[in-house]
């Protein structure tokens, strides 16, 4: 019995259960909220602690045995992921007490906050197909109800165009996995992945396996299913934007390497292509629809799809490098992207606004802050020494040992106009003076003294510090994605874990 | 049997995705509605339809003889309502207070956050 695996989906679940049972209290579910995020990564740590001690950690619900039990199974990836969404969950957590208005707090910011946690945590550690659908919709139910909290125009808009795009995902999912288990009679992954070799009709594991693949696209915001995310992630309130630009979109990338490394490898060379072609455009849409943007959180909404792009490439190509650049490359893209919407949410702060030609003059008053945006900014870009610089390295020395030049061509340019598009930002919002039009600089000037400053300070250095160490302390983190990329590369290991060695 | 449900959901895919396809966000929803409903019908029938043959073990007998219905997709379609339901649940309230803060319940007019 390993409770490491089961905390990281319990402590949400009790702490939002408990935020609603002290539904009057906002203070006791603030303290309550970094409490339990801090006990999430604690717990993380642990998990990861264990899974590199252990290999591979199983635990079956109701102590029924393997392919009848939902199990839940954590290998390397899963245990990063986890000790991501700790750190992301205690930076929001801390963020929020700082940033989210008080209607918001009243109406139960705090206990959706547990409850999208624990379904992504829950997605991240389940080894059974169906139960992965489950926690997708608790995961999702929560997103729902924190992008329309507050009840903006443009919230109801951008939530309509996600909701129904989501919904319909959740459809085609689960479609597939009425087909899947249609074939092969199991819902655990470890059975599928040994049972799908032997079905009478190799070509509908290959038409499954399409539609797995379209509905994570859609949930990972991929090319061409991506417009959900920039017509939605910039209209919530800003700690819920960091939020689901670090973790949700991340939750379809990782099924899909789930997906794609231990079920369907029938047949790479039809289905991969067709990811690493997507992985290509979606690169370049993103970056080129980030570059037409003059809002901050736009450019930024962009700029998540233009780097899923990246992540689907190391799955896509299919060797031992790409997995590791890919792996590593989600490690350093939840952290970046979450730090740049925080920074962004503090010049909302100062200044009032999104809008690039409403902001400005923020390095005259603020250089600290200047430097805060400039790490991930450049980061996010690839500058050397930062962690951006390793992940896209790595997935670019990988596509050209696959003689992917095309691709590797497009992996570069995208890393140019991505720093083509921080540049417009810094000279914008930091660099050039403060427009007249804007009348209201009180915060900016430091006139109005400003309460729970830390509380904005605090995550934002926390996660400059983290890319920073990715970057300069690279080592280790390479070793940990080594080691996730040759569990992912080595399915059998995975299959022997769950099923205790009973495997054909 | 089960080709004739084979042609009932696809016909019900079909029905949703044009109810989708539709401006009016209320036509959206009712296509959510069939569209969930038609993967929930899929699910059942993709295991094969087996009448009167309860799953269950004989007195005596340590296991299942002969052919019997598969007991698991109707399990799995159970969930699936309950979270299509409160999924949907949610969808009607937002249409309805999208309805009210934007003043149109015209999907083409939508486009404030659109690029």
């Amino acid at each position: 019995m390993n409770p490491e695996l089961v905390l990281p989906i319990l402590i949400p679940l009790t702490a939002g259960a408990l935020s609603l049972a002290f539904w009057r209290s906002i203070t006791l579910q603030r303290v309550l909220a970094v409490i339990a995020t801090g006990l999430l990564l604690a717990a993380g740590i642990w998990l990861m602690h264990s899974t590199i001690e252990q290999g591979f950690l199983v635990v079956e619900m109701g102590s029924w045995p393997a392919p009848f039990s939902i199990v839940l199974v954590s290998d390397v990836l899963g245990a990063i992921m986890i000790v991501l969404t700790g750190i992301i969950g205690l930076a929001i957590a801390i963020y929020s007490l700082a940033s989210t208005p008080k209607g918001h707090e009243k109406f139960g910011y705090y206990p959706l906050m547990h409850l999208l946690l624990a379904g992504v945590a829950g997605a991240f550690l389940t080894g059974d197909i169906f139960n992965l659908f489950v926690w997708f919709e608790v995961m999702l139910l929560a997103s729902f109800a924190l992008l329309t909290l507050g009840g903006e125009r443009a919230q109801m808009e951008g939530a309509i165009k996600y909701v129904t795009l989501n919904l319909f995902s959740s459809a085609i999912f689960l479609s597939a996995v009425g087909l899947l288990y249609g074939m092969v009679g199991t819902l655990n992954m470890a059975d599928i992945a040994q049972k799908v070799n032997s079905v009478d009709d190799p070509g509908m594991v290959t038409v499954v396996s399409l539609l797995f693949m379209v509905s994570f696209g859609i949930k990972a915001a991929a090319f061409p299913l991506f417009f959900w995310l920039p017509a939605s992630y910039h209209t919530p309130q800003v700690a819920v934007s960091a939020l689901f630009a670090g973790l949700l979109t991340k939750v379809g990338v990782y099924a899909l390497y789930r997906v794609f490394t231990l079920i369907f490898t029938q047949d790479v060379g039809y289905t991969h292509t067709i990811l690493l072609w997507a992985a290509a455009l979606t690169m370049l849409t993103g970056v080129l629809g980030a570059a037409a943007q003059f809002e901050f959180r736009r450019i930024l909404s962009f700029h998540i799809v233009s780097q899923i792009g990246y992540m689907l490439l190391g799955l896509a190509l299919f060797t031992p490098l790409a997995l590791i650049g890919g792996v590593f490359y989600i490690m350093h893209h939840i952290i970046v992207k979450t730090n740049l919407f925080l920074v962004s949410g503090i010049t909302y702060r100062l200044l009032g606004s999104y809008e690039l030609k409403d902001l400005g003059g923020v390095y005259r008053q603020r250089p600290y802050l200047a430097l805060l945006f400039l790490i991930p900014a450049l980061s996010l870009a690839g500058i050397p020494p930062l962690s951006g610089f390793f992940a896209k390295f790595i997935v670019v020395r990988a596509s050209l040992e696959a003689s992917e030049y095309v691709i590797t061509a497009i992996a570069l340019l995208v890393g140019l106009l991505t720093l083509y598009s921080m540049i417009k930002i810094w000279a914008e919002v930091f660099w050039k003076k403060l427009p007249d039009h804007v009348t209201d600089a009180s915060r900016l000037n430091g006139e109005v003294k400003e309460r729970n400053n830390w509380a904005y300070y605090v995550p934002v250095v926390g996660l400059a510090a983290c890319t920073l160490v990715i970057g300069l302390y690279g080592q280790p983190i390479y070793i940990l994605a080594e080691t996730a990329a040759d569990q992912l590369m080595n399915p059998q290991l995975y299959i022997e874990a769950v099923l205790g060695g009973q495997s054909k | 049997m089960e080709t004739m449900m084979a042609y009932v959901i696809g016909l019900l895919f079909t029905a949703s995705i044009y109810m989708m396809l539709r401006r009016s966000i209320v036509k959206l929803v009712i296509g959510l509605i069939i569209l969930s409903n038609a993967a929930n019908l899929l699910i059942f029938v993709v295991a094969g339809l087996t009448r009167g043959a309860p799953p269950l073990i004989l007195e005596g007998a340590s296991e299942i003889a002969g052919t019997v219905a598969d007991p698991l997709p109707q399990a799995l379609i159970l969930t699936a309502i309950v979270i299509a339901f409160s999924v949907l649940a949610f969808a009607v309230v937002l249409i309805r207070r999208a309805y009210e803060v934007v003043g149109t319940d015209d999907l083409d007019k939508m486009k404030d956050t659109d690029t």
